[in-house]
């Protein structure tokens, strides 16, 4: 099961590398990684999604509380949760292509950020379904880069 | 209280090492390490102990930490010395000994260059710390020490490594004493949680076969005085783990000994048979519980563990207590001397346990090759010194007969590499612990191949006046490792033999200690009064029996009471 969790850590060097060391050690796969300064610069906000049976990331997360940078890790429920993706797209497309991709992309609510003769870029911000959807539907047009930030995640309601 | 003044980073480093109450250090110097060594010239109250090798400083300092209960501490220069100190530093952080060690680096501007004697310690050491610093600017040394003694001796200890590059050690600062702590993310929890302490106290109270499994948890609290009380109160029989022997006198009518591979046939069957276990301090190792899914089957289980990672890792306990061992054992005094309790609640199951005590004790014949029994010598060490010497040891058979036959009667006097198993622990341990204890017996049991890996330290011992007894139980081989071929590989004893050994009486002589020989059972009395009355270090060679074997034994990932040689006193299979 996929695990999203929101770590606030201390803003000191090495500390991705502690945090990144310790999923490495347990066998996990980090699915996605996005780490930003929070609401304090002294804070950084990390997001990690990792798959994992619910006995292994209990204990990844005790593991990550014993991090003395660690402060606070909430493993947030997807129905309590709002989460977004950034995605950078370039599709190759001349003629009908072009025009599909332009369809595709006002579907999607995405961004036209770069053009030239042989491709486009699109820019769209999601989830990790809608991104995963629009590449669906791009990939026969012929997709010919795309990078992603990972999932940044907010538990509801509180603040 | 050093009065505020401009210094250098070097003496910052001394004058803060001082003010947390270090006095003593072990270390080896270096190029990067002199600016620093320069400053330990004119150190009035830090005093250095010059090791041989970095690998001593760091067992040094742990076992002078193991022994005394303060922050031990090792320094090396950068790159090699680093690096040798990381066997020691992965010895602290499996046994949760409060441990700071101090590498040099390269200067900052060098970092990452591949610099003359560079190597990324903070980086290596990443996964054997509880915490590491790599120190960026002169001003922040006396903070950065005075957090790394307090997350290294509170909450789990564990070792915190300090790299300084040198230009920081030439850097000037006002210096100041450290006394505040700026960590938001380290909150240990100590008290555990009082409606989890009254399920736990109901639970004793209601308990017709209980078992108290204690740990080096209990130790590291200073707990022993709540344990002995708590085991009183409810007349709760007694096991301990490897670290958590002395937690609990084994003279006490409660006491079982050590339970898992090589414990006893008492303590194993009661953890297999109770009906409540008690785990204060401990972790469930794989040594302890063998295989897991039939270990204390038929036991409802409180886990107490001052690190909340510990609980529900191996076990998933029906009472999770996140604290340390004594508040918990004092929470749980104050509930239970509340609660009504018949004592003949539990007498069935405490004669069940006498009774086993008395049919199957510890006992091994006398070698028919006419050399020495290594389980008598240690009865021997055991007899001669009281019951009250600190025994240090290194890994394998020698130490498995000191869990088995030397008798523990308190905390800190047992000091093992437990859960790395470290070889070559047991000597530079041994005279980091009578540095510590300078009025207390200090012996250093170790095998012949142990005390090869690190006994060049015997000079630090004659250098200092430090008057370690080092007993080598010289089988000849490289016991345990040997055992397990016998049993469980055919008996093909790949590598094991050593078989160009030193003259340990001479080696001991060489290096200005007292060296003595023991081939014959009359010998050894004699030779261990001679050792422990001449007031300098000291190597006795007992020649033990080679192919003598550690029982019992429960073979790795057995049931626990699937013991080799778990007899009884008529031959009788427990």
């Amino acid at each position: 099961m996929k695990h999203t969790l929101s770590i606030l850590v201390e803003n000191k060097p090495g500390v991705l590398t502690r945090i990144a060391g310790l999923f490495a050690r347990r066998g996990f796969n980090i699915e996605s990684l996005a780490v930003g300064l929070s609401e304090d610069p002294k804070l950084s906000r990390v997001t990690i999604v990792i798959d994992g049976d619910e006995h292994p990331v209990d204990q990844v997360t005790k593991q990550l509380h014993k991090l003395i940078n660690v402060l606070k890790i909430r493993d947030l429920e997807p129905g309590n949760a709002v989460s977004a993706e950034l995605l950078l797209v370039r599709v190759a497309g001349e003629g009908d292509k072009r025009t599909e991709a332009l369809q595709i992309a006002e579907i999607f609510k995405a961004k036209i950020v770069d053009v030239d003769r042989r491709a486009i870029t699109l820019r769209v911000v999601g989830t990790n379904d809608k991104l995963q959807a629009l590449l669906e539907l791009l990939q026969p047009l012929g997709v010919l880069e795309v990078v992603r930030t990972g999932t940044i995640a907010m538990g509801r309601g509180r603040g | 209280m050093t009065p505020d003044k401009r210094m250098k980073g070097s003496q910052a480093l001394v004058a803060a090492l001082e003010h947390e109450g270090c006095e003593v250090m072990f270390g080896f110097p270096g190029g990067v390490a002199i600016p620093f060594y320069d400053a330990l010239y004119d150190a009035k109250k830090l005093r250095h102990v010059l090791v041989r090798h970095e690998q001593g400083a760091a067992h040094a300092a742990d076992g002078y930490a193991r022994a005394t209960g303060k922050v031990g501490v090792c320094t090396s220069t950068s790159g090699p010395g680093a690096t040798n100190l990381v066997t020691g530093i992965a010895t602290a952080y499996l046994d949760s000994s409060p441990l700071v060690a101090i590498t040099w680096q390269v200067r900052s501007d060098l970092i990452g260059t591949d610099a003359f004697q560079e190597a990324d310690i903070t980086g290596i050491t990443l996964p054997i710390v509880k915490h590491s610093y790599l120190v960026k600017s002169t001003a922040e040394l006396p903070q950065v020490v005075h957090e790394a003694f307090h997350i290294a001796s509170t909450g789990r200890p564990g070792p915190v490594v300090i790299d300084v590059p040198v230009d920081i050690a030439l850097g000037e600062l006002v210096y100041h004493d450290a006394d505040t702590l700026d960590l938001p993310g380290y909150r240990p929890t100590f008290k555990g949680h009082i409606k989890q302490i009254r399920a736990a106290a109901k639970a004793i109270n209601e308990a017709q076969r209980p078992v108290l499994y204690l740990g080096g948890g209990v130790i590291a609290s200073e707990a022993a005085p709540e344990i002995l009380r708590l085991a009183e109160l409810r007349r709760l029989p007694v096991v301990t783990t490897l670290m958590g022997l002395g937690a609990f006198p084994e003279t006490h009518e409660l006491s079982m000994g050590m339970l898992g591979m090589h414990g006893t046939v008492t303590a194993n069957y009661a953890v297999h048979e109770c009906d409540l276990l008690i785990n204060i301090g401990a972790r469930f190792d794989d040594r302890v519980t063998g295989k897991l899914k039939a270990f204390a089957p038929h036991a409802r289980i409180i886990h107490a563990d001052v690190d909340p990672a510990e609980i529900g890792k191996n076990v998933s306990p029906l009472i999770p207590i996140v604290g340390d061992a004594k508040h918990v054992a004092a929470g749980l005094i104050k509930e239970l001397e509340g609660m009504e309790w018949p004592a003949e609640r539990t007498a069935e199951w405490l004669a069940r346990i006498a009774v086993r005590k008395d049919e199957f004790p510890l006992h091994y014949e006398d070698p028919k090759d006419g050399k020495l029994a290594p389980q008598l010598v240690i009865q021997e060490i055991d007899r001669i010194t009281d019951h009250d010497a600190i025994v240090c040891t290194d890994v394998g058979q020698h130490q498995m007969w000191a869990t088995q036959y030397y008798t523990y009667r308190y905390p800190r006097q047992f000091i093992s590499s437990g859960g790395l198993g470290t070889m070559g622990f047991g000597l530079p341990a041994s005279i980091g612990a009578k540095i510590g204890h300078p009025d207390r017996t200090v012996v250093d049991i170790s095998g012949d191949g142990g005390f090869q890996m690190t006994m060049q330290e015997l000079a630090t011992a004659v250098s200092y006046d430090v008057p370690v007894v080092v007993c080598i139980l010289n089988n000849g081989y490289l016991g345990m490792v040997r055992q397990w071929q016998d049993l469980f590989w055919n008996k093909r004893y790949s590598f094991t033999c050593i078989e160009a050994q030193p003259d340990f009486k001479m080696l001991a002589e060489a290096f200005g200690a007292v060296g003595l020989l023991v081939t014959e059972k009359g010998e050894i009395e004699p030779a261990l009064r001679e050792a422990l009355g001449c007031g300098r270090p000291a190597v006795i060679d007992f020649r033990t029996s080679p192919e003598e074997n550690v029982f019992p034994m429960v073979p790795a990932g057995s049931e626990i009471t699937e013991m080799i040689g778990g007899h009884g006193r008529q031959g009788r299979k427990s």
